[in-house]
């Protein structure tokens, strides 16, 4: 079996010591900066990124795939620690989870959460290493047309399928186009949105992008409106599980990996839609469903295994077609044009090593994660005291260094601050920051891919629809435009209460009628990646 | 009243939207396109549809205002959205960090580092100087050592040149 052979010398490279000490230390970093608050694993890999280009892209990726795990790992514990999720992905479990805690089951909670996180994790990942060899030989026969076709739809995937307004996913996405026209037209040399500026003529660099939204967005926002005081921690000893959790909690792990992976690797991806479907269906399925809302084992065993299985998926798309589905795919995407690699079906063949390497390390940190963090959990808990003007001005500290790093230049981190206001503008008026980085970093490769797909058709614009495999993605383009339209023309009933979790208010939607079928995981997605 | 004024400020990013698509299509307008074109679709095209999509989706953006839409501000762990933006906290963090933009190349990271760290701290409320100003120095010196130091990322001693 190839995949199986290619992956044995994945290990070989993962398991050399200087790679298994990144892995360790990423999914340390990873754990911690996931349990901090305010930072998510797309804000972890953006700010480590400049300060891995002296890193051989290898160890980066080993390191950063540690961190994006980790940052999963992170982000139940906060959730269920002190019921504010590290991250969109475990929004969900802070419901049950946090219930648990408060009945003193927090440390089932934490057991349940970490080991479905591990079999999902493995389960997944392996998943992936069957998956990706296919969807490679798919991708090879793909032309400019059928990007370009899967590139709109991720565009529009991320705005519409996503978030409560859809106004506002456009603007976003807009902003985010706009960010990327910015410099030299590749394919003529032509100053675009330069306006006579030597430093812009390179365009922004995505680093300084996603620090500037990210880090720089977060840390004015919070600043604006930081909470004087800090949100209770209930404590927690080592985590265990008992004979009936665990009788609990295997179905739940099983079914949330068979929901999120194949989520996770859809264009229209992420691990919000899947969470919330695993909290639904193991409701429905539990025997006890009078016990969800007050801490059922189930509610936290399944969606934790769902996110973690969705992080996998998500490396399916963004491997093998250069397809960012979530915000840290997008930030890893970035890492790998740091490198000058651009991720899709050649980079299998043509950087072999690195992709086995990362996956193969994948196994090995989630088997770390599981060693760390059963018996280290109450250190890890210990994070969420840390004083927040000191962590939020590590966070500057931090995205200084890394963002003058790339340039040696004053000026970008000027820029990197204006986008930081612009960070600031989008978290204020609720528009959604995934959008924004994918436009950024998929709209200078959709433009280039359609103009080359006008090339071979001589300026033809059926020649975007030439092949069955476009016209099947525009078919899908079209479903997720008009859905919302269609749903509301059939049937106009408010969202059952019972599912949703108590926080989430009725908001209008995009052209001011209420927002039919608002769910915990369309409001997830506006926290984005914060943490 | 204060819900009036929200609903307000939030036409400013439809006008932010509107400014920056009128921006960008004459940014486009002036790209001459006569010798350097390859291809059917030259450089001017993409920036055309972007202009074209931030006006409509600003007009878009006004009109859902106008009827009620609002924008929900991001929860956060750290956010408390009770009380309306602390405008003091932002201009003091803005200065701490145009502070470091202006020392870095000259003091050097050592020294704005520090800065930038100190004056984040004061900006967020936090009153032990001098403490903050020992983890500070530690913070910016240590992330000197080890990034340019030890990782060889290109970051400046400035005044301290030739003592570390």
């Amino acid at each position: 079996m190839d995949a199986f052979g290619s992956l044995l010398d994945g290990f070989a490279t993962a398991l050399t010591p200087i790679n298994l000490l990144y892995a360790l230390i990423g999914v340390a970093l990873g754990t911690a900066i996931g349990v901090l608050p305010g930072i998510g694993p797309a804000m972890a890999v953006a700010l480590l990124l400049p300060v891995t280009f002296g890193l051989d892209p290898t160890a980066a990726f080993i390191m950063f795939a540690g961190i994006y795990y980790g940052g999963m790992y992170g982000g139940s514990t906060t959730a269920i620690l002190i019921n504010t999720p590290g991250e969109s992905a475990s929004v969900i479990t802070a419901l049950e989870g946090n219930a648990m805690a408060k009945r003193g089951r927090a440390a089932q909670a934490l057991a349940t959460s970490a080991i479905g996180s591990f079999v999902a994790g493995t389960i997944a990942t392996a998943l992936l290493v069957m998956c990706a060899p296919l969807v490679v030989k798919l991708a090879l026969k793909l032309g400019a047309a059928d990007y370009f076709a899967i590139m709109v739809l991720a565009f529009i995937a991320a705005t519409s399928v996503l978030g409560k307004s859809r106004v506002r996913g456009y603007a976003a996405l807009a902003i985010g186009l706009t960010i990327g026209l910015v410099g030299l037209d590749p394919q003529t040399g032509q100053q675009r949105l330069t306006f006579g500026l030597p430093q812009l003529s390179d365009g922004i660099d995505v680093v300084i992008v996603a620090v500037g939204l990210f880090a720089v967005g977060e840390a004015l926002w919070v600043a604006a409106h930081l909470r004087r005081r800090s949100a209770e921690v209930i404590p927690v000893g080592r985590p265990w599980m008992g004979r009936e959790d665990w009788a609990r909690s295997w179905k739940p792990w099983l079914r949330g990996t068979a929901l999120g992976f194949p989520f996770g690797a859809l264009p229209a991806g992420g691990a919000e839609v899947p969470t919330f479907l695993s909290y639904v269906l193991e409701k429905r399925l539990s025997r006890k469903p009078e016990e969800f809302g007050k801490g059922a084992i189930e509610g936290v065993a399944g969606p934790e295994a769902t996110n973690n299985a969705s992080a996998a998926g998500t490396l399916v798309p963004m491997l093998t077609l250069g397809l960012p589905t979530t915000a840290t795919a997008a930030v890893m995407l970035a890492a790998f044009q740091q490198y000058g690699m651009q991720p899709g079906p050649l980079l299998f063949e043509r950087e072999p090593e690195l992709v086995w390497g990362l996956i193969a390390s994948l196994f090995i940190g989630n088997t770390m994660l599981l060693v760390l963090n059963l018996p280290l959990a109450p250190l890890w808990a210990k994070l969420l005291r840390i004083p927040r003007p000191h962590l939020y001005a590590g966070i500057l500290v931090f995205a200084s260094l890394g963002v003058y790093s790339v340039n040696a230049s004053p000026v970008d981190l000027v820029v990197m601050f204006v986008l930081g206001l612009v960070g600031f503008v989008l978290r204020r008026y609720g528009l959604p920051i995934v959008p924004v980085i994918i436009g950024v970093i998929l709209g200078p490769r959709a433009e280039q891919q359609m103009r080359r797909a006008f090339q071979l058709s001589d300026g033809d614009v059926t020649g975007l629809f030439t092949t069955p495999f476009s016209i099947t993605v525009y078919a899908v383009v079209a479903v997720v435009l008009f859905w919302p339209l269609a749903r509301r023309l059939v049937r106009r009933r408010p969202p059952t209460t019972s599912e949703r979790p108590p926080e989430t208010p009725e908001s209008p939607g995009p052209d001011g009628g209420p927002s039919v079928g608002t769910s915990p995981a369309r409001e997830a997605d506006r926290r984005g990646p914060a943490g | 009243m204060i819900a009036r004024l929200r609903g307000h400020s939030e036409y400013g990013v439809a006008a932010f939207l509107l400014a920056v698509g009128v921006l960008v299509l004459v940014d486009t307008a002036r790209i001459s396109t006569d010798f350097t074109q390859r291809g059917p679709v030259g450089p001017k095209a993409v920036p055309a549809v972007v202009g074209v999509l931030l006006i409509v989706v600003a007009v878009l953006l006004a009109v859902d205002v106008m009827r009620g839409g609002r924008g929900e501000a991001e929860e956060g762990e750290d956010v408390d959205l009770s009380h309306p933006s602390d405008w003091r906290t932002i201009a003091l963090l803005a200065g701490a960090f145009l502070a470091n933009v202006a020392l870095i190349d000259r003091a050097g990271w050592p020294i704005s580092g520090a800065v930038l760290f100190w004056g984040g701290t004061y900006a967020l409320g936090s009153r032990r100087f001098v403490r903050d100003a020992l983890i500070a120095l530690a913070l910016s010196f240590g992330t000197y050592l080890l990034f340019a130091r030890g990782l060889g990322i290109g970051l400046p001693a400035g005044l301290l040149e030739g003592v570390l």
